[in-house]
């Protein structure tokens, strides 16, 4: 059985009506740990220790933010740059994170069609995503494609209710299955998981 | 007694008029004081007559005194890092001089014990000059003053073994002379030798285990004469000690100052004892002066002025070599050989002995003292001179070589008071590798941190004296940690007033002390309970519930707002002032405060990150 990490970044998530509704559709599982980043360090002192020790402890990890400036909030990346060292997560003899899976869960303001080369954003929310992508990839990880609410200024409550329902049937899935690279390889968003298989 | 008063006046009226004067001319304190001892002097305007010799012997108290702060200064375990410097210069110093001047003076027809004898004297130089010069200039860190201090250390040193070869120089057994035979002496030569081995290791047990608990009772009883009375006896008394077993007290004292160095007193006893050191020597220095025989010189200028200039050339030379030896720089070296080419206080003493013994004739004596007295009177001018003129060239002037021992030994922040909230601030730049000087005025804090490894020294930080003796010209900040109000606003405005150039961080019990501090122009005031109580508003609100990061934001908001809302209110508090006071005053600006804080609102006008707020804006729009 897989175990998932969720690191969550929002620097205030009293006033998110998108990520409070994420985090409460979250499957009751003990395999699944939330590690709220912004609540445990508001001062942005990260425990680099803490955080290698839950990431060796799970083998998927997911950053669950919004979408700010195309990027995710500061303290990410400062997770990113702090938590990652040279000759742990990479370079030489750094192969502590070796194949685990990464993939951002996402809520943008846009919506999924302007996240396009014809669209207001021009390029699409895999290339926005590069830096993460690589970013693993250097750590020996594996990288999935992103799961993303968007649109989320306009999003009907009907909307928000099946997106809530695709990420707690995806996060089932992850959790329960092997996963099959050559399948999740292949998506453009996790969010086409269920869709996807059906037009099998 | 009005014999006294007269003498007293004559000579702090000539000090008090000379001094200030050399200075204002930009030489040493020293030349002013020699030049005020020749003006009153039986040879020129005759105040003071032929008791000047008495005077002298009870100024070279001075001497005695300053070798005890000199000694304040050093650490043991300096000392022995110095070890190699002390023997190596020293005893090269002491041995090629005495060498070249004996030869000189075979040369010049004295027999070779007369030579040697006088030659050992002459080899001495003047502790009292070079060391009170290089202080006043600040080069006692610089190479040169390291390298003056080792070759004086040994000098002082070696007059004790240059005492007992003397008589062995008289090669006609005279019977001594009555005053120089210490009660020592009339024991076989090893008692002699337990007894002054047995004197200093007495020396080091008081210094270690009688003295700091006398002075910490002394503390307790916050009189502060009475500690400067104890401070004289420790010298005083050692000096006695010294001289009844036939030690020299000079050096007695400077040991017990090096075992005190590490004490919690050392800053205290400094700067009580800085004064007494100053006017002695001070005296000593006018009664060289006035000593001076002008008749002699008169008779013999040529053969006077010739030897001096050859002793002091030959002993330049010396020095010079040593200096190229211990590879330091020429202007180092320049500074170094200046110094200690002139003869020293000592030899006047040898001068007195070799005399009493018969070694060498009155005439020969009475030359060789003003020889002496002269090279005294000359080599702060020279060390002047070489400022001025010699160094300007080389470029040293005012660079003395930055050394890793000065940042080591001054630290660059003083904390006065440590108490718990001064304790903090020590602990928290210790560990970031941040050593600071600390003063606490009670003494059991001292002791316990003293044990602790910390570097507390008592006393209380608002004399100017004791915060110069803790460094407080070179460091870069003083923190005022201090519980009483008025004592931090007194520290405050003795730094303003003699310090301007340190930076200061007050700690303030309230907003009402704070008010003060920001009356006497004091920027930097950290006011106690202040982010400690915002702190604690903070947990308050997580365990409310509220998400920590933006309780976070809120604290700082509101600790910047606090201090914004200080500053405004300081200067209502001016206008409420004329017509209102006391406590009314208080209640008064606790009402503006209260009245303030209902026109702040930060969480209405905050939408960072509000994504409720953007969906409004936007869908309201459409």
């Amino acid at each position: 059985m897989n175990s998932i990490l969720i690191q969550f970044a929002h620097p205030r998530l009293e006033k998110s009506r998108m990520h409070r509704a994420l985090l409460s559709a979250l499957p009751k599982n003990e395999m699944i740990t939330v590690n709220d980043l912004y609540e445990a360090y508001p001062d942005f002192n990260i425990d680099t220790e803490r955080e290698k020790e839950l990431l060796l402890r799970h083998n998927i990890i997911i950053w669950q933010h919004p979408l700010y400036w195309y990027s995710a909030p500061p303290l990410l990346k400062q997770w990113i740059d702090i938590v990652l060292e040279y000759g742990w997560a990479y370079g030489p003899g750094g192969t502590a994170l070796k194949g685990k899976y990464v993939f951002n869960c996402i809520t943008s303001g846009g919506p999924r069609q302007a996240y396009s080369r014809e669209g207001y954003h021009k390029f699409t929310l895999r290339e926005f995503l590069a830096p993460f992508e690589r970013t693993t990839t250097l750590c020996n990880m594996v990288y999935l494609p992103p799961f993303a609410v968007q649109g989320t200024h306009r999003l009907t409550d009907e909307e928000l209710n099946s997106n809530l329902k695709t990420y707690s049937g995806l996060l089932q899935k992850l959790l329960n299955e092997e996963i099959n690279m050559e399948f999740y390889g292949n998506l453009e968003y996790l969010n086409d998981i269920f869709t996807q298989r059906k037009g099998e | 007694m009005e014999g006294f008063f007269t003498q007293s006046i004559i000579y702090l009226a000539a000090a008090v008029l000379c001094v200030p004067l050399a200075k204002k001319l930009g030489l040493s304190s020293v030349i002013g004081y020699l030049i005020a001892g020749m003006l009153i002097g039986p040879f020129l305007l005759g105040f003071v007559g032929e008791e000047g010799k008495d005077i002298m012997h009870f100024a070279e108290f001075g001497v005695v005194m300053m070798l005890f702060l000199i000694g304040l200064e050093l650490e043991p375990q300096n000392l022995w890092r110095m070890r190699k410097l002390i023997l190596g210069a020293g005893l090269s110093q002491v041995a090629g001089t005495t060498i070249f001047i004996a030869a000189a003076a075979i040369f010049s027809g004295l027999a070779w014990n007369q030579s040697l004898a006088v030659a050992l004297a002459i080899a001495m130089s003047s502790t009292a000059i070079v060391m009170q010069s290089l202080k006043e200039k600040g080069l006692m860190q610089s190479a040169a003053g390291q390298h003056s201090f080792a070759v004086l250390l040994f000098q002082d040193i070696s007059v004790i073994p240059i005492l007992a070869i003397i008589p062995l120089l008289a090669l006609t057994v005279t019977d001594i002379s009555s005053e120089h035979v210490s009660y020592l002496e009339t024991f076989p030569g090893w008692v002699q030798t337990l007894v002054v081995l047995s004197a200093v290791g007495l020396v080091i047990l008081i210094g270690r285990y009688a003295i700091v608990p006398l002075l910490r009772l002394v503390a307790r009883t916050r009189l502060r004469e009475l500690f400067t009375a104890s401070a004289l006896l420790i010298v005083i008394g050692i000096a006695y000690l010294m001289t009844l077993v036939g030690l020299s007290p000079a050096l007695g004292t400077f040991l017990a100052g090096v075992i005190l160095a590490g004490s919690e007193f050392r800053h205290e006893l400094e700067s009580d004892l800085d004064p007494f050191k100053g006017l002695l020597l001070g005296l000593f220095f006018m009664a060289v002066g006035a000593s001076i025989n002008f008749n002699l010189i008169a008779e013999q200028p040529w053969i006077i002025f010739s030897s001096t200039l050859l002793i002091m050339a030959g002993k330049f030379a010396v020095l010079f070599i040593i200096g190229k030896v211990f590879r330091l720089s020429i202007g180092q070296n320049l500074i170094f050989s200046i110094g200690l080419a002139g003869v020293g206080e000592f030899a006047f003493v040898l001068f007195s002995f070799i005399s009493q013994l018969r070694i060498t004739g009155q005439e020969t004596t009475d030359m060789l003292m003003a020889i002496t007295a002269i090279s005294m009177a000359v080599s702060p001018v020279l060390m002047l001179i070489n400022e001025k003129f010699l160094l300007v060239k080389f470029g040293v002037s005012k660079k003395p070589e930055q050394d890793a021992d000065k940042i080591d030994e001054q630290h660059k922040v003083i904390i006065a008071g440590f108490s718990h909230f001064g304790s903090t601030i020590g602990r928290f730049l210790r560990a970031n590798g941040v050593e600071a000087t600390i003063l606490d005025n009670n003494t059991d804090t001292v002791d316990l941190l003293r044990r602790m490894g910390f570097k507390v020294f008592y006393g209380d930080a608002t004399r100017p004296d004791l915060l110069e003796s803790a460094g407080a010209a070179e460091a870069k900040i003083l923190i005022s940690a201090v519980d009483s109000p008025e004592t931090a606003i007194q520290i405050s405005e003795t730094v303003k007033k003699h310090f301007p150039r340190l930076q200061l961080l007050v700690r303030s019990k309230n907003r009402f002390d704070a008010y003060e501090l920001m009356d006497i122009g004091i920027t930097d005031i950290y006011r106690e309970n202040l982010d400690t109580s915002i702190r604690l508003g903070r947990d308050v609100l997580v365990k409310l519930g509220f998400r920590s990061y933006s309780v976070h934001r809120a604290a700082q908001n509101f600790l910047r707002y606090d201090e914004e809302a200080m500053k405004d209110l300081a200067a209502q508090r001016h206008n409420m002032k004329e017509y209102i006071s006391g406590v009314r005053e208080k209640i008064g600006l606790q009402e503006a405060l209260l009245r303030r804080d209902l026109d702040y609102n930060p969480s209405e006008t905050d939408h960072a990150w509000d994504s409720d707020h953007l969906r409004q804006a936007i869908t309201g729009k459409t």
